[in-house]
């Protein structure tokens, strides 16, 4: 018994998992053993080169199997980030006589925003308190000025929320936009729309080495690579080593195969600390209520200060995460709490790993108004 | 002639979240039905927290905006003394802020 189940030495509970989640013991294993087994050049003809390209070509297969995806349209990148960007300025260096304009929501990840940003016009799109993007201002936006590209996430990683992704790739298909669907914090945890001409995945997520991204292009998706030739292997610059990659594949079918029962049971969890939450006085608890990811929870507290509540929890055992100002290097609040309009001080969020267990999330429930109230008490807001 | 009551400036500049929404929460605690309270701030959270505020204590945010070089945020807040429940599901005003800078 070297590892944990859930990825955290005892007597602490890793609930921070939502986009970084602890490696799998599964996805450790067959890192360790590729280390051995699948560490040779997989362009290479000889027998360790031909056995390095067969792991790669069934990691490429499970992968795509996973994400509805056909083998050759997968690739390999060295993190969520890098796919994103690859996935953004190559669709607009392939679509420039269009117009250098991407469309994406307020509340898509920030390597989304920023790719877009960098490549050239973003125009983003609101959404609305639960941060469900508003349909009506995607359709005006891809269609009252010209539009390379629109940006979807499939779920939020920071609040839960589904988005309603079905229709508005009817909007994008109906305008003639290409449509980037990110499921950098969804894959793994839920089943993937396949209504996408890019997709972006984050092997960290779901489990597997946080060095591992995936960039879908399907067939008929212009896209040009906007970096010099590489190796030949993927088309993106930077690709991750093989052992990574083996070990993200294993960890994205081990999580495939617990979708079943680790989707409700940790629904289940999750709604349990909503509940908690909203017992609080003065809480905010955020995210759509049923349609959203199963392990995504997060709540801000009035007059709290995040930082305080994670440090706080951090001294009881409990890694939790916040998207409250202080606790970002940015000294910046979270721009999905932000868009929606809700508190964005006092904010704790969760993210429960595969496999969590459920004495953690009741541990954390009974600890959770004994911190806020410490918290509250500290910074004398009783009366308010 | 009934005399108006002079709004209230409230300056949280250079405090960071929750800070200005704590002060807010105290100049409101003893202020009269009416008051218009003014929160010149700095701390970008402040813009999204405010609202947040005046939404769930059922004040009204009658305004709000940065000034030009996106230094400094005023917030005029009307405060209610009989406030109403927060509508929690109820869409934002006017879509996405442009956070400064």
């Amino acid at each position: 018994m070297s590892q944990p189940r859930n990825g955290a030495p005892p007597g602490r509970s890793y609930l921070d998992a939502a986009t970084f989640a602890p490696l799998l013991p599964i996805a450790r294993e067959a890192l360790l053993a590729a280390l051995d087994d699948g560490w040779a050049d997989p362009r290479r003809l000889h027998q360790e080169g031909r056995r390095a390209r067969l792991l790669l070509d069934q990691a490429r297969e499970a992968v795509a199997a996973a994400v509805g995806a056909r083998p050759e349209e997968v690739t390999f990148t060295a993190t969520h980030t890098r796919a994103v960007q690859a996935a953004v300025a190559g669709v607009l260096k392939a679509r420039r006589r269009v117009g250098g304009a991407a469309v994406a929501s307020a509340v898509e990840h920030s390597a989304v925003l920023n790719a877009a940003r960098h490549a050239g016009d973003l125009r983003t799109v609101r959404v609305d308190r639960l941060g469900r993007v508003d349909l009506d201002h995607l359709v005006a936006a891809v269609t009252a000025a010209p539009t390379a590209l629109a940006c979807l996430q499939v779920a939020n990683g920071e609040v839960g929320t589904r988005q309603p992704v079905a229709a508005a790739a009817d909007v994008c298909r109906a305008a003639g936009v290409p449509l980037l669907l990110d499921a950098g914090a969804s894959a793994g945890h839920v089943r993937l729309p396949d209504t996408w001409d890019a997709l972006t995945c984050d092997a960290g997520a779901w489990g597997g080495p946080a060095e591992v991204g995936v960039l879908c292009l399907r067939a008929s998706t212009r896209w040009l690579p906007t970096e010099p030739e590489q190796d030949g292997v993927e088309i993106v610059a930077g690709s991750p080593g093989l052992p990574a990659v083996l070990a993200a594949a294993v960890a994205l079918e081990y999580a495939g195969a617990r979708q079943a029962t680790e989707g409700p049971r940790r629904a289940q969890l999750v709604d349990r600390i909503r509940r908690a939450a909203r017992r609080l006085p003065d809480s905010e608890v955020v995210g759509d209520d049923g349609d959203r990811l199963p392990h995504v929870v997060t709540f801000s507290c009035l007059y709290a200060d995040g930082e305080a509540l994670l440090d706080a929890f951090d001294r009881r055992g409990f890694a939790v995460g916040s998207g409250s100002a202080c606790t970002a290097t940015t000294l910046r609040p979270s721009h999905v709490l932000a868009a929606m309009g809700v508190l964005t001080h006092g904010n704790i969020r969760l993210g429960l790993p595969l496999g969590v267990r459920e004495e953690s999330v009741e541990a954390f429930i009974a600890a959770l108004p004994e911190v806020v109230a410490g918290v509250r008490d500290q910074l004398g807001v009783g009366d308010l | 002639m009934t005399e108006r009551v002079r709004d209230l400036v409230l300056d949280v500049r250079g405090k960071r979240c929750p800070q200005p929404v704590i002060e807010l929460g105290r100049a409101a605690r003893d202020a009269p039905d009416g008051l218009v309270v003014v929160v010149l701030a700095t701390d970008p959270a402040a813009e999204p927290d405010i609202a947040a505020w005046c939404r769930m204590r059922g004040h009204h945010l009658l305004h709000q905006g940065w000034n030009e070089d996106a230094s400094q945020l005023v917030s005029r807040v009307r405060i209610r003394r009989t406030p109403q429940a927060a509508v929690p599901a109820a869409p934002p005003p006017g879509g996405p802020g442009t956070p400064p800078g």
